[in-house]
């Protein structure tokens, strides 16, 4: 729809925009990029056009495949010249851009322009210290001494709120973590004081509490240096909390634009409305002691049915189907030729807890927190140092070989990524059917039409078994890997971030799909994740891990309503929610890292004890 | 399940098989495409070589000894008066086969062990890798040499040396590649199913390990065929009066001046064949890799 109005300014007459309208800074029409593909131009983003004002922050969102990166690529010109083409026009104050020689667009790219990326961990050079790679940045646009450019320097990172800056000049890549890196990034964005800033999913990599803090830290620098921003994102939270005005791209266009408060509460398009309904929100599941399905919503009108409610499926009346006592995994680390024990990394420490049949319960945690090291430790998949775990009555601790092998017809697990999940050269059928041949349960046969069965049940064609994984896209891939689960009917599935690779609508689909499956088959779930929002639509009991320990651990309903422990109130706070209302809001959180669970030679962790707060919610005593 | 709608777009549009995609990328690289005719052309060449021989290629023929090149003989004739155009046809026989089996047992020999050492790791693997590390000091060549020696002159024997020179080769690359694979996702989704041990080490890692170890057969073919050159140079490889490139060019360099053709021509061929294996190697590599 308005492809000739989505190009048209002015449509920021909302209530939050920055009233007068001083010249842009950065005007697009008409932007259309092609990709060659077999000797034909394939376009991929189709007639956008918009502008930024001094000072505005304009984000564009939308799922893989929406052109929302090509576009910031395009605007930088740093798409491949010989597949690709640009047409329109990309106006910088005046200067047409897509004119320019490439040495005049090397001037500007790092000079007035300037661009930030999803992967802080590979954008800096390992190789050299960080001061000399900001310095370098401002020796090529600023013609500046050494000494300058290292005062300069330390500025800059003080600017970026890097604690202890000037210590911090020499050091390496290596030593900073996820999120100091990427106030590194930003600091050489800033150093050449650009006008515009390109921040393509700055905080996607990052945990939650991190990601507040680099949120909080680009909307102040804006307010400094009057900065404009071009924030490319698919999280709605995040374009709620830091964009004045929204683009929303959907296959290459602009299907809407306009003030963010008009596209969260006055979105016209269906799509926007489909996209909005499928955004989890932490905090609508007040009041709601049992999981929810998310709305499915008609793409053609916009209107989202009332989610089916779900039954209570959790079998409390049985012993639990997985119990853990006294979990303890530790990897130790050593240095130097004669491979000295130097400490253990005490990834999980001491975690105890029991899932019952029918039950949902969540691990979570930010990065190093030891929740996954939690899932593949009780699978055997590391080994742990200590503790129990009893699957089904069988003392998993015990087996061996191929009783351990066995075992794993109880236990099954869903991974992160449904891109690396699955076998490339393997056929989606013998994917499928290949663990119920493997454990000798039938013929190839009986394992065909069982894996047709399933593959029916996650919403898949069973004609599909003839295909190759990298025909799928990630959410028929992961439909592939829960089918192939379910294929030795196992009691448990461990989900280790089994949706969070995944688009909004599409993570929304497969929790639907986890919390139908949990229905007719009364399967239990280990649900580890990071995302907060989706762990409350889903689970019935969650447990909050930091430092390779369990801080938190109850009912869902009570652990979100009324959470006790410091670092539980700490991570909710720090979820971004999609409310425009939140845009001007500051944290105000210190420039923290995570802490790592390394621990010295001869370290007695400390006997930890618990307070039962209400029935089931247990709370760590610090 | 209730209709769940598709808002995403949906994944990329229905990709042709494997198979045949890899066929497509192949026949697009000219220079691949080069390499296949002439490794092709080579192959019939072999295969047919009774049918396309003008003459008998051990006939000697005392009255037309070192004849330059003629209508009548056209690479001309070698010492003992053989048709060197004959000769240089069945001796495709010998030097394809020493390049394909030699490279075979090298093959068979080397990918189990580096796919099991870099599986197994530990001690087991640092032990089989310093061994590996040990052949690999050797040079290649002397080590044939030894090898075929020490089995005996006659092509057998020189292809099983050849073999065994080059496996440590492929053994390093599957065990490089094993560690690669090895670390994907999918090997542990695949553990965490209960896979059996044998079929993890065949199905999932031997099959993701495989493009780069068929890239290095090529061009490890094109390797042997020079190796048997030298070792037949040496007396050690196909045995007088069958020809193969190799002893060809052994007998040519005692006239060296005095009939160049005797050298040129085998020279030729052997050059070819390598150019053309080298090029299909490469043309497969990319081929295969997806991420070019």
């Amino acid at each position: 729809m308005t492809r000739g109005e989505a190009a048209v300014p002015g449509m920021t007459a909302g209530a939050q925009a920055p009233a007068p309208r001083a010249a842009p800074v950065l005007s697009v029409r008409g932007l259309t990029t092609s990709f060659r593909v077999d000797d034909r131009w394939v376009p991929v983003v189709r007639n956008v056009g918009f502008d930024i004002a001094p000072g505005e922050t304009v984000a564009i969102v939308g799922e893989s495949g929406s052109g929302k990166s090509v576009t910031s690529l395009s605007i930088m010109r740093l798409l491949q010249k010989e597949t690709s083409r640009i047409e329109g026009s990309i106006r910088l104050d005046e200067r047409e851009l897509l004119s320019l020689s490439d040495e005049e667009m090397r001037h500007v790219r790092g000079g007035d322009i300037a661009m930030i990326f999803q992967e802080p961990m590979t954008s800096l050079n390992p190789i050299f210290p960080i001061g000399k790679q900001i310095a370098e940045a401002l020796v090529v646009h600023r013609r500046i001494s050494a000494a300058e450019a290292r005062a300069e320097v330390t500025r800059l990172l003080e600017k970026v709120r890097i604690p202890n800056a000037a210590a911090r000049f020499d050091e390496y890549p290596h030593q900073f973590s996820g999120g100091m890196r990427q106030r590194v990034m930003i600091a050489m964005a800033l150093a050449s004081r650009p006008k515009l800033l390109i921040a393509d999913e700055p905080t996607t990599a990052l945990d939650v509490t991190i990601q507040g803090q680099i949120l909080d830290l680009i909307k102040s620098l804006q307010d400094e240096e009057n900065m404009a921003v071009l924030f490319i994102t698919h999280d709605m939270g995040v374009v709620a909390e830091v964009s004045d005005r929204t683009l929303v791209m959907y296959r290459g266009e602009t299907v809407e634009t306009g003030t963010t408060d008009d596209i969260f509460h006055r979105g016209r398009h269906p799509y926007t409305r489909a996209l909005l309904a499928a955004v989890p929100r932490l905090g609508s599941m007040k009041d709601r002691a049992l999981p929810q399905r998310f709305p499915v919503v008609d793409v053609a009108t916009g209107e989202a049915s009332p989610p089916a409610e779900v039954a209570d499926t959790v079998a409390r009346a049985k012993a639990p189907i997985l119990d853990v006592r006294a979990l303890t995994t530790r990897f130790e680390v050593r240095e130097g030729i004669f491979r000295r024990r130097k400490g253990a990394i005490h990834a999980v420490e001491n975690v105890s807890f029991s899932l019952f049949e029918g039950e949902t319960l969540a691990l979570v945690g930010e990065s190093g927190c030891g929740k996954s090291t939690t899932g593949r430790s009780l699978m055997r998949l590391v080994q742990p140092a200590g503790g129990d775990v009893v699957i089904d009555g069988h003392d998993v601790m015990k087996l061996e070989g191929a009783r351990l092998r066995t075992i794993r017809r109880s236990i099954q697990m869903i991974f992160q990524d449904p891109f690396a999940s699955l076998n490339p050269r393997m056929s989606v059928g013998r994917a499928v059917t290949e663990p119920f041949i493997e454990h000798g349960l039938g013929t190839r046969a009986q394992a065909r039409d069982k894996a047709a069965a399933l593959l029916e049940k996650v919403s898949l064609s069973p004609d599909m078994m003839r295909r190759f994984p990298h025909e799928f896209s990630g959410g028929q891939r992961q439909r592939i890997a829960i089918a192939r689960a379910l294929m030795l009917d196992p009691k448990i599935i461990v989900a280790d971030e089994a949706v969070s690779a995944l688009d909004v609508s599409i993570k929304a689909q497969v929790c639907n799909l986890l919390l139908d499956l949990q229905q007719t088959l009364n399967l239990a779930y280990l649900f580890i994740s990071h995302d907060m929002a989706v762990v409350e639509r889903v689970s019935h009991r969650v447990a909050v891990m930091y430092l390779g320990e369990i801080v938190e651990i109850g009912p869902r309903a009570a652990v979100f309503d009324n959470p006790q422990h410091s670092y539980t109130r700490k991570l909710m706070a720090a979820v971004p929610v999609p409310a425009p209302a939140r845009r001007r809001l500051r944290r105000n959180a210190a420039a923290e890292e995570i802490r790592s669970p390394f621990r010295p030679v001869g370290y007695e962790p400390t006997p930890r004890a618990y307070r039962e707060v209400s029935a089931g919610h247990f709370v760590r005593i610090d | 399940m209730s209709a769940t709608v598709d808002i995403a777009p949906p994944g990329p549009a229905r990709a042709p098989g494997q198979i045949a995609w890899i066929v497509r990328r192949f026949l697009r690289n000219k220079a691949a495409v080069a390499g296949l005719i002439v490794v092709g052309l080579f192959v019939l060449v072999a295969i047919f070589a009774p049918l396309l021989a003008p003459y008998d290629p051990i006939k000697t023929n005392w009255s037309e000894i070192r004849h330059a090149p003629s209508a009548a003989h056209w690479f001309g004739t070698d010492e003992l008066g053989r048709d060197i155009f004959s000769r240089i046809i069945y001796g495709a026989r010998a030097s394809l086969m020493a390049g394909v089996v030699s490279v075979v047992i090298a093959f068979v020999v080397g990918v189990p062990i580096g796919i099991v050492s870099g599986y197994v790791g530990g001690v087991f693997d640092t032990v089989v890798m310093r061994v590996i590390d040990a052949f690999l000091a050797i040079p290649f060549l002397i080590m044939a040499i030894a090898l075929a020696a020490f089995l005996g002159p006659s092509l057998t024997n020189a292809m099983i040396a050849i073999g065994i020179s080059t496996a440590p080769i492929f053994a390093r690359l599957a065990r490089g590649q094993t560690l690669v694979v090895k670390v994907e996702e999918y090997i542990e989704a695949a553990y965490s199913l209960g896979v059996r041990p044998m079929t993890l080490l065949t199905r999932y890692i031997f099959v993701n390990a495989f493009p780069p170890l068929l890239v290095q057969s090529t061009l490890a073919i094109a390797t042997a065929i020079i190796a048997e050159a030298a070792l037949a140079f040496l007396g050690l490889g196909q045995q007088p009066p069958n020809a193969s490139w190799g002893s060809m060019l052994n007998t040519a360099r005692m006239a060296l001046s005095q009939a160049p053709w005797m050298s040129i021509y085998p020279g030729v061929a052997i050059f070819l064949t390598v150019l053309g294996f080298n090029l299909l190697g490469d043309g497969l590599h990319d081929a295969l890799d997806p991420k070019d």
